[in-house]
């Protein structure tokens, strides 16, 4: 009956769906938005990963519960007619993350999103990951509030499942810092003010740091192209242009 | 009465100081109330309405009550009860995890008798619309000013405008969603909200609990924007404290998206049809306007006018029109940019009719000086001599085109504020107070009063906010009135607090006070010099701490502003092309130049998206959203900003606000200069390819 949360995971479905048929349907493991892939990305498509369940299985699991949501019950009678979800009968895996060079084993639900895993997921010791920078915001890729680096590569944490993670070197704004060394792009960040209420800004500034990865000589139309992933609300992008334009002299 | 003194010789009142909360912000460390992880916490949802208008006959909260890891259901409206609009609360829930309570949600069973709706604005006025709130034809009592001698004014015009000018829905779209986290101690209530207000918002906590104030403690450490939308504890906040209350566990129940699209407020539409003359020597004369507006179920709906230009004698009529959607809330500078869009384009079409230059016709009719130095200046900026003279001449299809608009505001702050410096024996000084940082940067300006007072830099001062536990309250973030409302306190506090250390080293070596300085990190006894530390380690047990209190004299209101635009209009696909802005501000004085130039970008984005792209879209036959969520609700991205001048435009004045005024006079000024680039005016925003593609061809 939530339509909007609904349609966000169908949203996620629909995307991770027209990758996989766009790659003659195989399954893709994340929404980089970068255009060039790792070479050796199609051979890990029909890995069974270690949770001994396969990612196509994972989603076809999937698929009864997020189409019976689909529809909004409208009378009581009609919402029998569908079964809701519930907690029974999902399957569970743990799956082990490295985020930030730390290794974290967690529980996870095919759906949990690696957005709802670093700001919310405890690990199988109990203990909470607790790495809140990467915010939720539109929860369906379209602000880039969620952006972390997965293989170097910024990605948006709500658009990729936590299985898929598996066996990847996932980066977070809190590890962008070397020993308390704020990044250059911090650095930046903070001189130019290119923030304000700041909500939006590590995604900002892991977004940043991939664009200065990849082009350390950027244009400020290419600035502006390659952040054109992220919204801020504040309307600091003047500042952020300035930033990472000061940044990537810095990091010569 | 305290004063500023001269700020210009300050080497920090009105220099470039960075953000204290900067190193937070950039390394994720910042915690918002989306942010806080308590032990134990659940996760609250809510359950909304997919539908516009119906009385609710079921609710059935037992099949989310059965499910594992589901604590607590809790119904927000009565069986019998109207639903109203689309994202209207039903129920809410409590889970172990998010994506269980998002499955409780959908367990949730309700019924409901189906009532007409509507949310077309033209619509609803009509007699056969639905009546959906206790207005005749869904139209509150209008309200009337009148002013001079009206039929006068129109005989001495030599010419007359007549227009319709109208602005769409535009919605706040916070990135941090409203929400709240509760957690109980006995009665005791601690509640991390991201709020404008957290006095405010404690309050009407303990109103709605039944509890003295002070078991209720608010909390905003860092908040992902509000913009006039967030005061109080909402419904989600008190069902979040309830939840919490049952399951006897902290519970954070944060708004999706879409719920923050459709419910936490907007800025309400406006329609006006106007009417005004002029003498052709450039006098405004007459000005009669009829105009509405929807705030949804709300009031609240208006736009100023006339405004900024002096007009003797006018009459003015507005009201509110109801549809069924989420009401309006205040939304930086309440009513300016509707008003101010169709002043603005009134003034140009004016200004060409009686064939004048339209800044020229524009300062024969402000009678406000700065606004006239700060048209000078921007003309300048932007080569407003560049303009072209015949709108619409430039040869080829794409067309450049120069337009100005302009704005006011109040700003000036208030009583209210209560705030304390202390000094510790350990050197370290605090600055205490109950406002909150929206992002305004209001923690960075207090650092910079104090430090600027004790002779120390801004990083030296630690500043406590965002917490109504100290007891030192503030008013609500709104109306840009905190800077204006919260400097001169807690500049008085420092004041004191400093002349309470000179006290007590005058005492302490048996000098006169007169002899003991305090400047630049050090203190200066007769012939002695202490560093700070030194000086301050002098009060061995004792602790420094004085409160400020108010001073007329260190703020003031009314900030006059203008902005120009040079667009580029691409008259075959309709495309606006923004290629630059000049925003030139009256800050008043200035505390920290750095964040004043962010929040003048910011506003002047603000506008862009208002001018271009943002549009809440409401779909006639089902009463629903059509975009509630970010990727079809536009609000300006990167690709969209132009070049900006963010002109901080130093007046003699005091301390003043400027959040809101910033964002009013964009709109005004694209129109104006799509209108110079193309020769064909568009009187509604967002001004989309589709309207001047449509313009183009009738005209």
């Amino acid at each position: 009956m939530d339509v909007g949360y609904t349609y966000a995971i169908l949203f996620k479905k629909y995307v991770l769906l027209q990758d996989w048929l766009s790659k003659g349907g195989q399954m893709a493991e994340d929404t980089t938005r970068s255009t060039d892939q790792p070479e050796d990305r199609q051979k890990d498509l029909h890995q069974v990963n270690k949770t001994g369940l396969s990612r196509r299985n994972f989603l076809k699991g999937l698929g009864t519960g997020a189409v019976a949501a689909t529809v909004a019950p409208a009378t009581l009678a009609e919402a029998d007619s569908h079964s809701a979800t519930t907690g029974a009968e999902i399957t569970r895996a743990t799956v082990k993350l490295s985020i930030n060079q730390q290794v974290y084993q967690i529980e996870v639900e095919p759906r949990t999103t690696l957005l709802t895993v670093l700001r919310d997921g405890i690990d199988t010791g109990g203990q909470r990951i607790d790495l809140t920078g990467a915010k939720e915001v539109c929860d369906r890729g379209a602000c880039g509030g969620c952006t972390i680096l997965v293989d170097g590569r910024s990605v948006y944490s709500c658009m990729m499942l936590a299985i898929d993670a598996e066996g990847k070197e996932i980066t977070t704004v809190e590890g962008l810092a070397d020993d308390n060394e704020l990044h250059p792009v911090q650095e930046a960040f903070i001189e130019h003010d290119a923030l304000m209420c700041g909500f939006c800004t590590p995604g900002f500034v892991v977004a940043s740091k991939a664009i200065l990865d990849q082009n350390p000589n950027p244009t400020r139309e290419e600035i502006q192209a390659e952040l054109s992933g992220n919204i801020c609300r504040c309307g600091t992008y003047p500042f952020i242009f300035e930033a990472v334009a000061s940044a990537a002299k810095k990091m010569k | 009465m305290a004063e500023w003194g001269e700020a210009r010789k300050s080497s920090l009142l009105g220099k470039y100081t960075q953000r204290l909360s900067g190193p937070q912000k950039v390394t994720g460390q910042a915690k918002y109330t989306f942010d806080i992880n308590r032990p134990g916490m659940l996760y609250g949802r809510i359950l909304r309405s997919h539908i516009p208008r119906g009385t609710l006959t079921a609710l059935d909260l037992s099949p989310a009550q059965q499910m594992p890891g589901v604590k607590a259901a809790i119904p927000l409206i009565e069986v019998g009860k109207e639903i109203r609009y689309e994202g209207q609360e039903i129920a809410a829930v409590a889970a172990d995890t998010k994506d269980i309570a998002a499955d409780a949600i959908r367990a949730i069973r309700f019924d409901y008798d189906p009532l007409d709706h509507v949310v077309d604005l033209g619509e609803a006025m009509s007699e056969s619309s639905p009546q959906i709130r206790d207005w005749e034809n869904n139209q509150s009592d209008r309200q009337i000013d009148e002013k001079g001698d009206l039929q006068a004014g129109w005989t001495t015009a030599d010419a007359v405008v007549e227009a319709t000018y109208s602005t769409e829905v535009q919605v706040h779209t916070c990135l941090e969603s409203h929400g709240h986290v509760a957690e109980w101690d006995g009665d005791q209530l601690t509640v991390w909200a991201s709020t404008q207000a957290v006095f405010g918002t404690r309050r009407d906590f303990a109103r709605h609990f039944e509890l003295p104030e002070d078991k209720v403690r608010v909390i905003t450490e860092h908040m992902g924007g509000g913009f006039g939308s967030k005061f109080g504890p909402g419904v989600e906040g008190r069902a979040a404290a309830k939840l919490a209350k049952e399951t006897g566990q902290p519970v954070k129940l944060m708004l999706t998206r879409k719920g923050e699209q459709n419910t936490a407020g907007n800025r309400p539409s406006m329609v006006q049809h106007v009417k005004a003359g002029a003498t052709k020597e450039g006098k405004l004369v007459a000005y009669e306007v009829s105009g509405y507006g929807t705030s949804g179920l709300g009031g609240g709906a208006g736009f100023t006018g006339p405004y900024v230009y002096q007009v003797p004698n006018y009459r003015t009529e507005k009201f509110n029109v109801a549809i069924n959607a989420g009401s309006g809330r205040a939304f930086r500078a309440p009513r300016h940019p509707q008003g101010a869009f169709a002043m603005d384009s009134l003034m140009d079409e004016l200004a060409e009719k009686i064939g004048m230059d339209s800044l020229e016709f524009r300062k024969l009719n402000d009678p406000n000086e700065i606004r006239h130095a700060e048209y000078d200046r921007g003309a300048e900026e932007i080569g407003w001599n560049r303009r072209q003279k015949v709108a619409g001449s430039a040869p080829g299809i794409q067309k450049r085109g120069i337009g100005v608009g302009s704005g006011q505001w109040g700003g000036g702050g208030g009583k209210g504020t209560k705030a304390r410096v202390n000094i510790n024996s350990d050197g370290t000084v605090e600055a205490v107070t109950g406002t909150q940082d929206l992002g305004t940067g209001i923690r960075t300006a207090i650092a910079i009063i104090v430090a600027d007072e004790l002779g120390l830099q801004p990083t030296d001062i630690t500043v406590k906010i965002g917490d109504t536990l100290p007891g030192l309250p503030s008013g609500g973030s709104g109306g840009s009135q905190t800077t204006p409302s919260v400097s001169p306190v807690v500049k008085t506090a420092a004041m004191a607090a400093k002349e309470s250390l000179i006290n007590h080293l005058a005492e302490k070596v048996n000098v006169a006070a007169d002899e003991v300085v305090i400047k630049e990190g050090s203190v200066t006894i007769g012939n002695n010099q202490l560093s700070w530390k030194e000086a301050a380690s002098t009060l061995g047990m004792e602790t420094i701490s004085e409160e400020g209190s108010w001073d007329e004299n260190l703020r003031e209101g009314g900030a006059a502003g203008a902005q120009f635009a040079e667009v580029e209009v691409d008259t075959e696909t309709g495309q606006v092309k923004l290629i630059k802005i000049v925003a030139v501000q009256d800050c008043g004085l200035i505390i920290n130049r750095l964040a004043t130039e962010s929040q003048i970008n910011g506003g002047v984005i603000g506008g862009i998206g208002y001018a271009l792209l943002e549009d809440r879209i409401m779909d006639g036959q089902t009463g629903r959203s059509l975009n509630s969520n970010l990727i079809d609700y536009k609000v300006a991205g990167a690709q969209e900003i132009p070049e900006i001048r963010a002109i901080a435009h130093d007046t003699d004045r005091k301390v003043t606000g400027i959040g809101e005024p910033v964002t009013i006079p964009t709109a005004g000024a694209i129109a104006n200069a799509v209108y110079n680039a193309i020769g064909v005016r568009v009187r509604s925003l967002p001004i989309t390819p589709d309207k001047v593609l449509t313009a183009l061809e009738e005209a």
